[in-house]
């Protein structure tokens, strides 16, 4: 249980997708103008990361890595040169059944995340986070803590970049720093924020 | 239409990806601690990036409208399958300290961006070009901020001492910042106030313009 805990905390604080690894960072810096969207996406962001890497991690064991067709009879068949397609495969699927089912079950969650969906599959964080259990041999469970944790991390620094950048339209920022660069310059900060989580460890 | 020569050079400084586009920031800054994986990176990019816009330029004409992003980033995947591999084959190390960051080239929004905006629409010369050029913008960028964080944080550059270190002997006491993820952005954000500074044209229109109060004029 404590090591379940001590991934999803290093995951949110810690290992943070967009701050410590840039990942997500289009989206990120593209769609943190209002906190309502910002979170909107954020949930999404979640929703998806918890599927995918999961999802991800049984083709991974089960269809791709070396040995791991044994069960179907062929024991010396290797096929993780496959990983890219297959994650990116598995991530598109993921991302347009969960459109579908939300635009079907629960409409008023379609409506508020409707335009980001589709977006959610050229996200990094979302294929980032998949390779990284990839890279790290992580467990069925493990890759399930590791997905929610990863998500919910990605999703509370773009909530808190947007209240940022909410606050920051009404300063008087120089000509050439207007728009993008104090963005860049804001994230910075956060990210030396988040740096004060490093060496946590439960 | 505009010329070749425009849609080559265009996308180095006045449509600048990262600086103006916002693209391909992704999986960029992570790279930028040596100039070494930056150069890896770069070349690995370009060469997806004119790969894709070739093919899909090639297949614009077949591929059906409403499956067009999934058609385009298998052929994305696959490019990217093909750099991995080159790449472990032929520089196993230096693939092994990119990590992941080589599979993120299939996510980074430069390559599906330039393969939905521009070779959907035009032929594959100039689609090659576009992707030339945006991976030339894009790589410059890269290859400014590597040459700032690697000297000024680890004291080399390409793994030759440039500025030795007081741990190695040297005078230079090392600034650890610049190796940390944090200084990546304060340096592009840097970057993109010189150049919109140089090209004003860039510069962009503020949500909300600061009056001088009555109150106040009428004080002075």
């Amino acid at each position: 249980m404590e090591h379940f805990l001590g991934i999803f905390v290093k995951a949110i604080f810690v290992e943070n997708m967009a701050l410590t690894f840039f990942l997500g960072m289009c989206t990120f810096i593209a769609i943190s103008k209002k906190i309502e969207t910002a979170f909107g996406l954020g949930i999404a962001v979640v929703v998806v990361l918890g599927l995918t890497v999961p999802i991800n991690n049984l083709i991974l064991t089960n269809f791709l890595r070396e040995g791991a067709l044994t069960w179907a009879g062929f024991p010396a068949v290797d096929l993780s040169f496959l990983g890219y397609l297959t994650y990116i495969g598995v991530i598109a699927a993921v991302v347009q059944i969960l459109e579908m089912i939300l635009d079907r079950y629960f409409p008023f969650l379609y409506n508020a995340l409707g335009i980001f969906l589709p977006l959610i599959t050229v996200n990094c964080a979302i294929l980032g986070a998949v390779l990284f259990m990839a890279e790290r041999d992580q467990t069925f469970g493990e890759s399930m803590v590791f997905g929610l944790g990863a998500g919910v991390g990605w999703a509370l620094a773009i909530t808190a970049l947007a209240g940022v950048r909410e606050k920051l339209k009404y300063s008087d920022v120089p000509e050439g720093l207007r728009g993008l660069g104090i963005t860049f310059i804001t994230v910075g900060l956060l990210s030396l924020c988040f740096m004060s989580f490093g060496g946590i460890d439960l | 239409m505009s010329t070749a020569r425009e849609v080559l050079l265009d996308p180095i400084l006045d449509n600048n990806p990262i600086t103006l586009q916002v693209l391909g920031i992704c999986s960029a800054l992570a790279v930028t601690i040596k100039l070494s994986t930056t150069l890896v990176m770069c070349i690995s990019v370009m060469a997806v990036t004119i790969a894709s816009n070739v093919l899909i330029s090639l297949l614009r004409n077949v591929i059906p409208a409403n499956i067009r992003i999934i058609v385009q980033m298998t052929i994305i995947a696959s490019l990217v399958i093909v750099v991995d591999q080159i790449l472990q084959a032929v520089a196993y190390d230096l693939s092994k300290s990119m990590s992941v960051f080589v599979g993120l080239i299939i996510t980074n929004c430069i390559v599906l961006g330039r393969a939905e905006a521009f070779a959907m629409q035009n032929g594959p010369w100039r689609s090659a070009l576009d992707g030339l050029g945006n991976a030339l913008g894009y790589g410059l960028l890269l290859i400014a901020v590597a040459v700032i964080r690697e000297p000024l944080g680890a004291g080399t550059l390409l793994g030759y001492t440039v500025l030795p270190s007081v741990s190695s002997g040297g005078w230079y006491y090392t600034n650890g910042l610049l190796l940390l993820s944090p200084s990546a952005f304060f340096i592009i954000g840097l970057i993109i106030w010189a150049l919109r500074s140089w090209k004003p044209e860039q510069v962009e229109e503020p949500e909300y313009q600061i009056t001088h109060s009555a109150q106040f004029m009428e004080t002075v």
